[in-house]
């Protein structure tokens, strides 16, 4: 009996233990999943708690019930990897071997590692969405603020859900502008990026976007602490930015288990050196590694998780038959963008082609626009909460593939050289 | 980019940005440097270096992490390329410029 050890059973970990065990027979392999949590949510839903779009609970569903029959799941902290002896440690104390490991732990928020971010103000005047508790207390805010100056803060540049600040000051604009008080708030968009949008591409296609809404941005705001008496944000050239109520999206960093383990980036940042195509780990060749706890230049997405775990599965089912890899990840990413007012518009690109214009052929729901705002990908996007629940954790296919395809897209490029 | 003279011409973007990361050299980004009034250090170079290395390596950038690569600190890394030091370091280390996904 062999035994496949998947740490985190989020998005990603989840997803792999349901595709491996329609794989793998019952009687010659293991399939054990470790999470702290007994709750999974839905992160993609904590855009929409703050303007009261979803409820709370519609968020949550309990872990256990989401893994097919013949998956262990162990409601567990992880204290480290011993990568050498192949042994995964509990806080417990208690000590697991596994011939295969699978690291999805992702990545989680950090506001301790900004000064005085999580200071006095914090769930006052501060708040995260990147969390379910952030975006329950923003809701109660939200839902009594009377207006001012709202400031949405980006503290790094890598972060997952890289659209989602955006989508945010969409959907701020909408909400107030539906509650009437659009004229009281004031919304400023403070990015340590050199733009609110950075590819040639996307700045032509939706800067527009940001002039319509009157969303000021400041670009190029790395910041360095926050003054919780004065109200404003400091950068590290120490430029200021004041706020009536700070919506932050704090640091991001992978699991604490990686820092124990010792096997993170050099960095810091606890993000596992991986290899970008195969997805196995740098340091080991019985590791392998997925969704937001990766190092790979791909965003930090459940739709990017789920094109990775389609590759994984076939390279781990290559790697216990001591084959070599025949799957690579090409860095797939697709995302729809709220831009407010029941619309949305849709990205799709991998790690060498920015995301461009066109349609993406979508069976069922037809071609959609991309870089462009329409009502059907707004249903899209809602509709992603079904498919999440009940295709992509269980491990169905759904009609994208996970490599990104160039049909339908409009290549001004390529159109000048023909 | 009119303003490169004694540095070999390199195919760069619209932006100024390095097309082939295997192109660059030190004349270059030397004479990169020079039009953000940058004269290039020992530590200059560190970061540099250490920004190819990454890039390389195909790993994701940021402020934060130059921070934490042991060579500077954040504070230092303003002081070394002022203003917009990762779009600036990038660009002078011939790797692309710092990007979200759109
Ligand atoms: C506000 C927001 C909006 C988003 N919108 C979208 C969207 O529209 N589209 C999209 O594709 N993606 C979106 N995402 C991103 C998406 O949710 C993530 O990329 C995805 O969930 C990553 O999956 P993962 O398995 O890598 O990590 P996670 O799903 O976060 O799972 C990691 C798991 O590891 C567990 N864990 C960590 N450390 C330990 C430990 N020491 N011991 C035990 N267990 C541990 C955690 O409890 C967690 O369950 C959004 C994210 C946010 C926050």
């Amino acid at each position: 009996m062999k035994t496949i050890l998947i740490l985190g059973g989020g998005t990603a970990g989840t997803m792999m233990a349901n595709k491996l065990r329609k794989q793998l027979p019952i009687d010659d392999y293991k399939i054990q999943v470790i999470d702290k949590d007994e709750n999974h949510y839905y992160q993609p839903g904590f855009l929409f708690i703050p303007f009261g779009i979803y409820q709370p609970e519609e968020v949550v569903k309990k872990k256990k019930d989401l893994f097919s029959p013949y998956i262990d799941f162990i409601l567990a902290e992880v204290d480290r990897i011993e990568v050498e002896s192949n042994l995964v440690i509990l806080k417990n104390g208690a000590t697991l071997s596994y011939d295969v490991l699978i690291i999805a732990t992702g990545s989680q928020v950090v506001p301790e590692e900004t000064p005085q971010l999580k200071g006095k103000l914090w769930y006052k005047d501060i708040f995260d969405f990147y969390t379910y508790e952030g975006s329950v207390k923003l809701a109660e805010k939200l839902a009594n603020w009377q207006g001012g100056r709202l400031v949405i803060n980006l503290a790094e540049t890598i972060i997952k859900c890289p659209v989602a600040p955006l989508e945010f000051t969409f959907l701020a604009d909408a909400y107030f502008t539906e509650k009437g008080i659009r004229d009281k708030v004031s919304i400023t968009y403070v990015t340590p990026l050199p733009g609110a949008f950075t590819k040639p591409k996307a700045t032509k296609m939706l800067s527009q976007l940001l002039i319509e809404k009157s969303i000021e941005v400041i670009p190029d705001f790395y910041l360095q602490s926050v003054d919780n008496e004065r109200k404003v944000l400091i950068s590290y050239d120490e430029k200021e930015v004041p706020f009536d109520l700070l919506v932050s999206i704090p640091v991001n960093k992978g699991s604490d288990v990686i820092e124990r383990s010792n096997i993170g980036d050099e960095d810091g940042l606890n993000f596992v050196p991986t290899d970008k195509y195969t997805l196995q780990a740098k340091a080991k060749e019985n590791i392998f590694i997925i969704g937001d706890a990766t190092n790979v230049p791909a965003s930090k997405a459940g739709s990017v998780a789920h094109f990775e775990a389609e590759v994984l599965t076939e390279n781990i089912l290559s790697y216990i038959k001591g084959e070599p890899f025949k799957e690579k990840f090409d860095g797939h990413s697709n995302c729809f963008i709220e831009t407010g007012y029941g619309k949305a518009a849709l990205i799709d690109f991998n790690y060498t082609t920015e995301p461009l214009p066109g349609k993406f052929p979508f069976a069922g729901l037809g071609p959609l626009a991309l870089l462009q705002e329409s009502r059907i990908n707004h249903w899209g996007k809602l509709a992603f909460k079904w498919v999440y629940w009940n295709m992509l954790l269980t491990g169905k296919k759904i009609p994208i593939s996970h490599q990104m395809s160039m049909a339908g897209k409009i290549n001004e490029e390529e159109l000048i050289k023909k | 980019m009119n303003t490169l003279t004694s540095a070999p011409t390199l195919q760069v973007n619209e932006e100024g940005y390095l097309k082939n990361y295997q192109d660059w050299n030190r004349d270059w980004a030397t004479e990169i440097a020079h039009q953000y009034n940058i004269s290039l250090t020992p530590k200059h170079w560190d970061v540099l270096n250490w920004l190819r290395a990454k890039q390389a390596e195909g790993t994701a950038l940021s402020v934060r992490k130059v921070g934490n690569s042991g060579i500077v600190d954040i504070k230092e890394f303003y002081a070394l390329f002022p203003g917009g030091p990762l779009k600036i370091s990038s660009r002078i280390a011939g790797i692309p410029k710092p990007a979200s996904c759109i």
